[in-house]
């Protein structure tokens, strides 16, 4: 092997990483928050919802399930134009990540809300409580805490999988990655400093994700 | 410009789609093989081996399959190779799934109770023994469903070869759409395709699960 490494590119183009950096964060918070939200809206669909919505649901949530994630991109972003919905990069980037991560998500709160024991749900009622309000308090927050490491590691997921949104052109990590080969020709080193900054985000988020656990759900229930 | 019609642009990401599944079983077996080399490593006893097969694994779970492929592409053309997209899209994909699958393997050996373990080296039983005859017997079953259910996202995974340059059934698409100029149908399509290779695969990994799982059932 006749190959001397080269990082001297790093000098003249770390800012480029770091708005690529900004932009791969951004997608993923913004992804997460909707992503979750979404999953929440699906999974009370599915299991409490109306009889007419919970086939549709379960046909979103297997479609997505069973595609990859840069077909939904490309879909999304070159053919949905075809029905007038015509969108930026960073909007189709963002409306497939959370897509993607609503349908995994409701699978996985899906999970926790069945495992409440049924009495939950009649003790809410003796109680007073409205529907929604079992659901929210006595039936979603206990879902949420039992299956938040899950859930932590999907949204990890989703964070690594947007490295794909690059295909159509949103300027994130990778792409600024291919960016910067193609204009330093040092292929190898650029997707290896790319590579180690998704490694340093994937643990930051990970480590991010627990302590926002600890605070939304401070030992509500001995466990 | 000749026309298309939707039979054609099906057939030809029929042909594509050969690709995709024997990229996932050569990704899928020797992912396996790679695997359960890792998991021995894994839960045998010293120090070195679960510490490497610990970094390893945080590695790859830690970082995009996309950057990956990429290594494996720039990275082995680094040794003077000329390196074909099949070959460096089958290292990645292998080393990959390895990491996710020892994962998964290590979970059902270590659910195995202590007991059986203390049981069979007071049988005077090696670790290869124990392993052989005792431990992965009772893994194996537990096992099942979630490698079958991994196996989707195997197939999944090697979309994103794609983009190396590996003509599979996303390449297609993305090449028969710049002939057609029709993104809606096109990509549908292959859309379809992926669900009726992986919505099989997801299926049975849950009725594999509810049948398996019959004899830990009691509640």
């Amino acid at each position: 092997m006749n190959y001397t490494f080269d990082f001297g590119w790093l000098i003249e183009y770390w800012p480029v990483l770091l708005k690529g950096i900004g932009i791969t964060v951004e997608l993923t918070l913004v992804g997460g928050v909707l992503g979750v939200a979404l999953g929440i809206a699906c999974a009370w669909a599915r299991a409490l919802g109306p009889g007419w919505l919970r086939p549709v649901v379960a046909a979103y949530v297997e479609l997505i399930r069973n595609t990859p994630f840069l077909i939904q991109l490309f879909f999304i972003f070159f053919g949905l134009p075809a029905l007038g919905l015509r969108m930026s990069e960073l909007q189709a980037a963002n409306l497939a990540m959370v897509v993607n991560l609503g349908a995994y998500g409701c699978e996985i709160i899906r999970a926790g809300i069945q495992a409440t024991p049924k009495g939950q749900f009649e003790a809410g009622a003796s109680l007073g409580m409205s529907r929604l309000q079992t659901f929210w308090y006595v039936v979603l927050i206990p879902a949420l805490q039992r299956i938040w490491p899950a859930l932590s590691s999907q949204i990890v997921i989703v964070m690594l999988g947007s490295a794909a949104v690059s295909q159509i052109a949103a300027e994130d990590l990778t792409f600024a990655a291919n960016f910067i080969q193609s204009r330093t020709f040092r292929a190898f080193e650029s997707y290896f400093v790319a590579t180690l900054i998704y490694l340093a985000l994937a643990i930051a988020l990970r480590q991010l994700l627990r302590g926002l656990g600890w605070t939304l759900f401070p030992k509500r229930t001995a466990r | 410009m000749s026309d298309f019609t939707t039979w054609d642009i099906l057939r030809n990401l029929l042909l594509a789609a050969r690709w995709t599944v024997l990229l996932s079983l050569v990704s899928f077996i020797g992912g396996g093989i790679v695997g359960a080399l890792l998991l021995f490593a894994r839960t045998a006893k010293g120090k070195a081996g679960p510490a490497f097969v610990k970094t390893y694994v945080e590695l790859f779970q830690g970082t995009p399959l996309l950057m990956q492929l990429f290594l494996a592409f720039f990275g082995l053309g680094l040794f003077g190779i000329d390196v074909p997209a099949w070959l460096a899209a089958s290292v990645a994909l292998i080393l990959w799934s390895a990491a996710f699958l020892t994962e998964i393997w290590r979970g059902c050996v270590e659910s195995i109770a202590r007991g059986q373990w203390e049981a069979s080296a007071s049988l005077g039983m090696g670790y290869v023994q124990q392993m052989r005859h005792v431990v992965l017997p009772q893994a194996l079953r537990i096992a099942v469903p979630p490698t079958v259910g991994f196996s989707v996202q195997v197939v999944k995974g090697t979309a994103l070869t794609s983009i190396i340059g590996f003509v599979e059934l996303s390449k297609a698409g993305t090449v028969v759409t710049n002939a057609t100029f029709e993104p809606f149908k096109v990509y549908g399509l292959v859309a379809l395709i992926y669900f009726c290779l992986c919505w099989p695969l997801s299926k049975s990994s849950q009725i594999l699960e509810r049948k398996l799982n019959v004899a830990h059932r009691n509640h």
